[in-house]
């Protein structure tokens, strides 16, 4: 067990010099001058570019710029944004609260998809599972900023239930709107595979062995549906952590989080390699460690699942 | 990044503004608060500012609305953009080239520390200091020695950058001179009439001498002289100012204190306006367009702001020189109907242009001679367009109107062309450069195959603002190539004019020689789009489309 732990977090050094140097590739072929546009249809005096460009190494060529990079990283000083302030407090400040919506989101989904997904389920073809159904289909088909928006105009505005957007040091209550925004495609998607994975065992050789044992219906159902269809569904939380930290950039900006969805996208528009790689080199580690998490928890799931 | 720069100005508001301004004269910190003075504390929707709050550093909105709430320059402008003297007693010149500055008593910084002559001139020196890289280094260029500031031809390497450890051959502007503490002289290197009216710009401002101690922590928590102080600096969430006890000019706050609440997304502070957590909106979302009157009433603006935009004729394109292509620039102009793509495309928030300036300029009119190309008249264009054919074939070659992709231009760009391709017969298309950069790339190489678009915002309220910069040979934003010496030699003799009037009438001369020559297409000028909630009142928004935020009150 510590001897899988141990091989897979030596995974993470390839997989950290890969990405980052994919993402610096990336935003090096960007095509356009980021400094140009830094001073707006005017443009900045000549000069001012030329030193800007220096400062930030935007002279040299790709590799040079990428091991000065690698250099930030391994002495702890990433340097400034073109904003002047220092990477590394910008990405700090940014991640926690990213990370605490991500967080409610993952738990709204978890509870309501599987709990709605495994009643459904339970009853296929009733009333509940066929509206459950529709309504899945509706919150997959709709994009997140619809949601966002028709929630934000509906139940801030007009009703005053939540307030209307977080702003800043947002508490529990005011993330509770963008959490449930964030989390609708996923609930649905955890919804569906909770169900058609408890339809399946349902009708298993071990279920209809259980219940013929005499052991009552709600016993059957937490001990050996649930926890037999819950693989799948684990799967897919694991990966969707990622997803959320990154596709809150549309609720981030719907409700005006201060978080890694509106500091990357302005990075990226700015094209600020520094900034860009370091944040989604942090979102890619989390991505790591939620699949690593994952797998652990099949063995939890599954007594047959051995690690070594 | 474009900057998200909206502009207003509002002659309706003369009357409030003087107003205001009766109340509170020469109102010391020692005077009780003037009548309607309030103590709620007003939330303004703004943005993380994109530099350090350092005056000549500062040439976006997010960071002006600071600078232009805690420093006080020698002059200050109100809400129809007319100057009054602020820091300065005086400022004078008998020829447009020496001006004398001379200093209002007792003014301090927040800190303490008298402002100075020096205040000044040490500041004025920082930003034009090549060395320092100020964003705004380019508004001291007028002044005597500014070459000697900047980094020799020979000091650049191969790239444009700075050789190592070389320095300009001065660190100090030689045309500026500290006569005494409250006094001092500036010289220009050739006349300038409206020298004075810059001088309210952020790039003027004086800074005390705990800035140049260490300008890095100035700029984190900068020291001013203005009406507010910046108490705290949240990045990317919030910013507040509070009332400086210690400012000695008109600007007296009538409020509590200002918080500039920091939005990524113009619809999320518009949800928060109508609900009421936010006082003042500066920017009214695209998809409010429509509606916002009517869901705020008398509580919007909608306003032409101190921004133009234009289609752009660059002079090394073919098709457009010679007498055919002056007709030709002309029909394109008249065949655009600026009426219709104004109401349908932008909901009525822009007004379509009948000049080369600004309704917020003092100076602007509607009859500037030669201005009826800008009128939609497709037979007229037709008919210009045909008699330039009967000179020189256009061929089959699509005219293409450039511009970036990267924030909302095909939506105009679309009926425009659809406009020239039904009067005039020919194709038209939009020619999308991905991002703005590249589009600027293009743009300053010579590389655009066909028109381009252009936009100018105003540094200060000044008609030669919106000429000389764009217009004038060899001018910084002269990106078409455009050359006259006809328009420079009006604008030479405009810019050494005394009289303001007479000044105006040259100016105007001016642009009817540009609309002789089309370098440049007027389109539109942008309005200035905002609204605030019930709870705070005297909201006037300025020539420069930004809130007069110490005139606001609100009761707690």
């Amino acid at each position: 067990m510590l001897w899988y732990l141990g091989r897979r977090l030596l995974q993470v050094i390839p997989v950290f010099i890969g990405a980052t140097l994919l993402l610096y590739a990336l935003v090096f072929l960007r095509p356009g001058d980021p400094v140009a546009g830094l001073g707006g249809e005017r443009g900045l005096p000549e000069a001012v570019q030329q030193q800007i460009r220096a400062q930030f190494h935007l002279d040299q060529p790709f590799i040079v710029q990428y091991l000065y990079y690698l250099r930030g990283i391994f002495t702890f000083d990433l340097g400034d944004t073109f904003t002047g302030r220092p990477v590394a407090e910008v990405v700090a400040e940014a991640l926690p609260i990213t990370f605490q919506l991500a967080i409610m989101a993952l738990v709204i989904e978890t509870v309501f998809g599987i709990g709605f997904g495994l009643f459904a389920g339970i009853r296929k073809g009733k009333l509940f599972d066929s509206s459950v159904l529709v309504l899945s289909l509706l919150l997959i088909a709709l994009p997140t900023f619809v949601t966002g928006l028709v929630l934000q105009i509906v139940v801030g505005v007009n009703l005053d239930w939540l307030p209307v957007t977080a702003g800043r040091d947002p508490d529990f209550y005011s993330l509770l709107m963008p959490a449930i925004v964030l989390a609708t495609t996923s609930f649905a998607q955890i919804l569906r595979l909770t169900r058609t994975s408890v339809i399946e065992n349902v009708t298993a050789d071990f279920v209809r062995t259980a219940s013929a044992k005499g052991l009552p219906r709600d016993k059957v159902v937490s001990r050996h549906v649930l926890r037999n269809s819950l693989i799948p569904v684990v799967t897919f939380i694991g990966v969707d952590l990622g997803n959320l930290m990154t596709g809150s950039i549309v609720t981030e900006g719907i409700f005006n989080i201060n978080g890694v969805g509106g500091t990357l996208f302005e990075a990226i528009q700015r094209g600020e390699s520094v900034t860009i790689v370091t944040m989604s080199t942090v979102i890619v580690l989390v991505y790591i460690v939620a699949n690593l998490l994952v797998d652990l928890l099949y063995a939890v799931l599954d007594p047959r699942i051995r690690y070594a | 990044m474009t900057p998200r720069k909206r502009l207003l100005g509002l002659g309706a508001f003369a009357l409030a503004s003087s107003l205001v301004l009766t109340a509170c004269g020469g109102g010391g910190g020692e005077e009780p608060p003037a009548e309607g003075a309030s103590t709620g504390i007003v939330t303004v929707g703004n943005g993380e500012p994109q530099n350090p709050i350092i005056p000549t550093m500062t040439n976006e909105v997010f960071g002006s609305k600071v600078t232009g709430n805690i420093f006080a320059g020698l002059v200050y402008y109100d809400a129809e953009g007319v100057v009054h003297n602020e820091v300065a007693e005086s400022i004078e010149s008998d020829d447009n080239v020496v001006w004398t500055v001379t200093l209002k008593d007792g003014w301090t910084f927040s800190d303490g520390t008298p402002v100075t002559a020096q205040s000044f001139v040490d500041a004025w020196n920082y930003g034009a200091y090549g060395p320092n890289a100020q964003n705004l280094s380019y508004f001291f260029e007028p002044i005597a020695g500014f070459e000697d500031v900047q980094f020799a031809e020979d000091q650049l390497d191969a790239e444009g950058a700075p050789k190592e450890g070389e320095v300009p051959a001065s660190e100090t502007l030689s045309g500026l001179e500290v006569v005494s503490d409250t006094e001092f002289t500036v010289t220009l290197s050739q006349p300038e009439s409206d020298f004075p009216l810059r001088l309210g710009y952020s790039a003027f401002y004086p800074l005390p001498e705990s800035f140049f101690e260490d300008p890095e922590a100035a700029g984190e928590a900068p020291i001013g002289n203005g009406p507010y102080v910046l108490e705290t600096w949240e990045h990317n969430s919030l910013i507040e100012l509070r009332p400086n006890e210690s400012y000695e000019g008109d600007r007296v706050p009538q409020n509590g204190g200002v918080d500039l609440v920091a939005y990524t997304d113009e619809d999320s502070a518009y949800n928060d306006l109508l609900d009421g957590n936010l006082d003042i909106v500066t920017n009214v979302p695209a998809s409010a367009f429509g509606t916002f009157e009517d869901e705020l009433g008398d509580r919007a603006v909608n306003q032409p702001a101190a921004v133009i935009q234009v289609i752009n004729v660059p002079e090394y394109v073919e098709g457009f020189q010679g007498e055919a292509g002056l007709m030709r620039r002309q029909a394109i102009s008249m065949a655009i109907d600026r009426d219709q793509v104004t109401e349908t495309v932008f909901s009525g928030s822009r007004t379509p242009a009948t000049d080369f300036t600004s309704p917020v300029i003092n100076g602007w009119s509607d009859d500037v001679e030669g201005n009826e190309v800008l009128d939609y008249d497709p037979e007229g264009a037709k008919a210009l367009w045909d008699e330039a054919e009967a000179i020189e074939p256009w061929g089959d070659e699509p005219l293409y109107i450039a511009s970036n992709a990267d924030s909302d231009h095909q939506s105009w760009i679309d009926p425009v062309c659809n406009g020239i391709r039904d009067t005039l017969g020919i194709d038209c298309e939009f020619d999308a450069y991905p991002t703005f950069d590249e589009f600027l790339d293009a743009r300053d190489n010579n590389e655009i195959k066909g028109l381009f678009r252009g936009g100018w915002q105003a540094d200060y309220p000044a008609m030669s603002n919106f000429l000389g910069p764009i217009y004038g040979t060899g001018a910084g934003s002269n990106d078409m190539g455009y050359s006259s010496e006809e328009f420079d030699a009006k604008l030479t003799e405009a810019n050494g004019e005394t009289d303001p009037d007479a000044a105006i009438e040259l100016y105007k001369e001016a642009q009817t020689i540009l609309f002789q020559d089309m370098p440049g297409i007027p389109l539109w000028y942008n309005n200035a789009t905002g609204g605030w909630s019930e709870a705070v009142e005297n909201v006037v928004f300025g020539w420069d489309s930004d809130p007069i935020l110490y005139q606001v009150t609100k009761s707690e």
